[in-house]
């Protein structure tokens, strides 16, 4: 793979993605610190707020320790050089949300929706491109739809005004090839001032080849979170991609052993758990579920005493999509029930 | 008994839904179709059964409005031109039940606050959406119990039940959702998640609704209240079915919903689809009656 002389956009995710892991409970604090030491390591892109999006706060998803406009105030000020995005989900998220990110002093609005679904997104798109903002089109689970469906989709996301499309592996378990056909259609597809992007899970441990194969299809944004604190297994670790890069000759823009004491020193101390590939974090990657369900999954087990392996392998057999985190209780009391069936009969 | 004349605006999946239903109702004589496209399948649906139809929107029924006699009109097209609609055919002499999340009237949930709209007068009430017919009774249930801080509610939908005017209109609808669990549920806060999910075969429309009680939940008298408006659901949506809980956890009631449709126009999976229409049509029959009894007169604005 020869991608010497490419320049990317890297977009560090671990203060919004990361937020999953950390049941959304991050301290201003601590994104400040996070935030401002991102900027200093020279990271383009910084994304904050709750994990699920702007107006992500519910039982559903759970409450965060701040609001999103308390997050991107308090975040504003510190970063000097990044550009700040806020991610929006529409059917949970909605423009006056969107408006007062805006207002907090967001750069960038990510309109996320399902991979087949983006005509959800077009009142959200308009109204950030006509506040001028950095506009993404943000298409969630899209190893679930072949490339011709995702260049449909992201058509109608640059039709709105959306400046720049990504897909995401959601679920973490693309193959790399997977990424780079999907990569190199919509290339092939999307005008040429239309930017690509691709945002990994690293739930087979594929977060940073698969970003790599995205660069040399033609993606120009990636991204990442430093000690891959996201959903799941995490993002694809941003240092340790930033490592290869540089070694592949790619100009990111980043400070890779500023980057490593970010991860070393600020993220690691504050994560719960680990970021690994536990057996539940393998199974989301080898069953195609989306990446958040993890704890709540987790969660299901020690309430309802199902295994949560097999609960997230029915949960992709049912073709859950992101945002029903509702079906995880659902299905983990079916479960159970069927279970007390089984031994009464017994 | 006297059969009230309406006509049905929007020629989509929910008035083609709505459209079967009426033909069925005690009270309600579906004379109208209203559509903006000449080929729309709807209007195609409504000729044959010996309806009236226009391809040219409202403008195209209201001359026609006073010779048949036209009291009641159903909006099934989008929040953006509701109110335009809403405003001619009240000038035109009739009610209005609106069917999109425009809300610029008040919120009917049938279970829960038919009996609320009789003898107001009213000239435009609002349907709410399909996610809030199927669970604002359920916070409703709680809420007569003991006090809701927060009432919240997740609607999932198939993809192919949700048709352009939905998706153009998703803020609407968590928007309008959210102001009719606080409204009419009684949840001191409200809020509203809509998802659409792509599956093949098509999933049954399910809802969840969470509540934050103040006090410690009652189970008792909670799990009861559930059930009995359950069944007054079910009444008009036979399909509608509590598949599990409800769940109790600290101060969290969670209850897990399932709406199947009875698949008059669109699959049974568009569940959501149809307790709209069972909902509109319910009330609509409501204020016939109290035309036909001549405690609701409506008159036509003089030109």
């Amino acid at each position: 793979m020869n991608l010497s002389g490419k320049k990317i956009t890297l977009h560090d995710n671990s203060l919004r993605d990361g937020m999953h892991a950390k049941r959304h409970q991050i301290s201003l604090e601590q994104m400040v610190a996070v935030a401002s030491a991102l900027d200093e390591a020279g990271v383009s892109m910084i994304e904050v707020t709750h994990g699920d999006g702007l107006a992500g706060a519910s039982v559903n998803y759970g409450f965060p320790a701040h609001s999103d406009e308390e997050y991107l105030r308090a975040v504003r000020p510190h970063v000097k050089r990044a550009r700040i995005s806020a991610l929006l989900l529409p059917g949970i998220g909605t423009v006056p949300e969107l408006e007062m990110a805006a207002d907090a002093g967001a750069d960038c609005i990510r309109i996320a929706t399902h991979c087949t679904e983006a005509d959800v997104s077009q009142q959200h798109i308009a109204k950030s491109r006509e506040l001028g903002l950095d506009t993404v089109g943000f298409l969630m689970l899209a190893h679930m739809v072949e490339a011709e469906k995702l260049v449909e989709q992201a058509k109608l996301m640059e039709s709105y005004g959306a400046n720049c499309i990504y897909f995401s592996d959601s679920a973490g378990c693309m193959l790399p090839d997977d990424v780079g056909v999907r990569i190199s259609a919509l290339r092939e597809a999307l005008g040429p001032a239309t930017e690509l992007g691709f945002h990994a899970h690293h739930n087979l441990s594929l977060g940073v080849i698969n970003s790599l194969v995205a660069v040399e299809s033609g993606a120009n944004r990636i991204d990442g979170s430093v000690a891959g604190m996201g959903a799941g297994a995490g993002n694809a670790p941003l240092e340790v991609f930033v490592a290869v890069a540089e070694r592949m000759g790619v100009e990111t823009g980043a400070d890779l052993f500023k980057l490593t004491d970010v991860a070393e020193d600020l993220i690691v101390p504050m994560l719960d758990r680990p970021i690994r590939i536990d057996r539940d974090a393998l199974t989301l990657g080898y069953a195609g579920v989306y990446s958040s369900f993890l704890l709540f999954a987790k969660r299901a087990q020690e309430r309802y005493g199902v295994s949560s392996r097999e609960l997230l392998v029915e949960l992709g057999r049912r073709k859950m999509v992101g945002g029903q985190e509702d079906m995880i209780e659902d299905v983990a009391i079916e479960m159970a029930k069927a279970r007390n069936e089984l031994g009464e009969t017994a | 008994m006297n059969k009230i004349n309406a006509a049905l605006i929007g020629s989509g999946n929910i008035g083609t839904d709505l459209l079967y239903k009426a033909l069925r109702s005690d009270w309600i004589n579906p004379r109208w179709m209203v559509g903006i496209d000449p080929d729309s399948e709807g209007l195609e649906r409504a000729r044959k059964l010996g309806l009236k139809t226009t391809h040219e929107g409202v403008d195209g029924l209201l001359p026609h409005m006073r010779e048949d006699n036209i009291q009641i009109c159903f909006d099934a097209t989008s929040a953006y031109v509701h109110a335009e609609n809403s405003r001619k055919v009240q000038a035109g002499g009739a009610m209005m039940i609106d069917l999109t999340p425009a809300a610029i009237g008040p919120y009917c949930v049938p279970p829960v606050n038919l009996k609320d709209h009789l003898g107001k007068r009213e000239l435009n009430v609002n349907m709410v959406t399909c996610g809030g017919q199927a669970t604002i009774p359920m916070v409703a249930a709680v809420s007569r119990v003991q006090a809701v801080e927060y009432g919240e509610i997740v609607a999932t939908v198939s993809s192919r039940s949700a048709g352009p005017g939905t998706r153009k209109n998703i803020d609407e609808f968590t928007q309008t959702t959210a102001g009719a669990v606080e409204r009419v549920g009684g949840a001191r806060r409200g809020k509203a998640i809509i998802i659409l999910n792509p599956a093949e075969p098509p999933l049954i429309m399910r809802d969840t609704v969470h509540c934050i009680t103040e006090e410690e939940p009652d189970r008792e008298a909670i799990t009861e209240s559930v059930a009995a408006m359950i069944a007054e659901v079910q009444k008009y949506v036979p399909g509608y079915r509590l598949k599990n809980g409800p769940v109790f956890d600290g101060h969290r009631v969670s209850l897990f919903l399932e709406v199947e449709g009875l698949g008059d126009y669109l699959p049974k999976y568009a569940g959501n689809l149809d307790i709209m229409t069972a909902a509109g049509l319910r009330t609509a029959e409501m204020f016939a009656e109290e035309i036909s009894n001549g405690s609701l007169v409506l008159q036509a604005a003089s030109a």
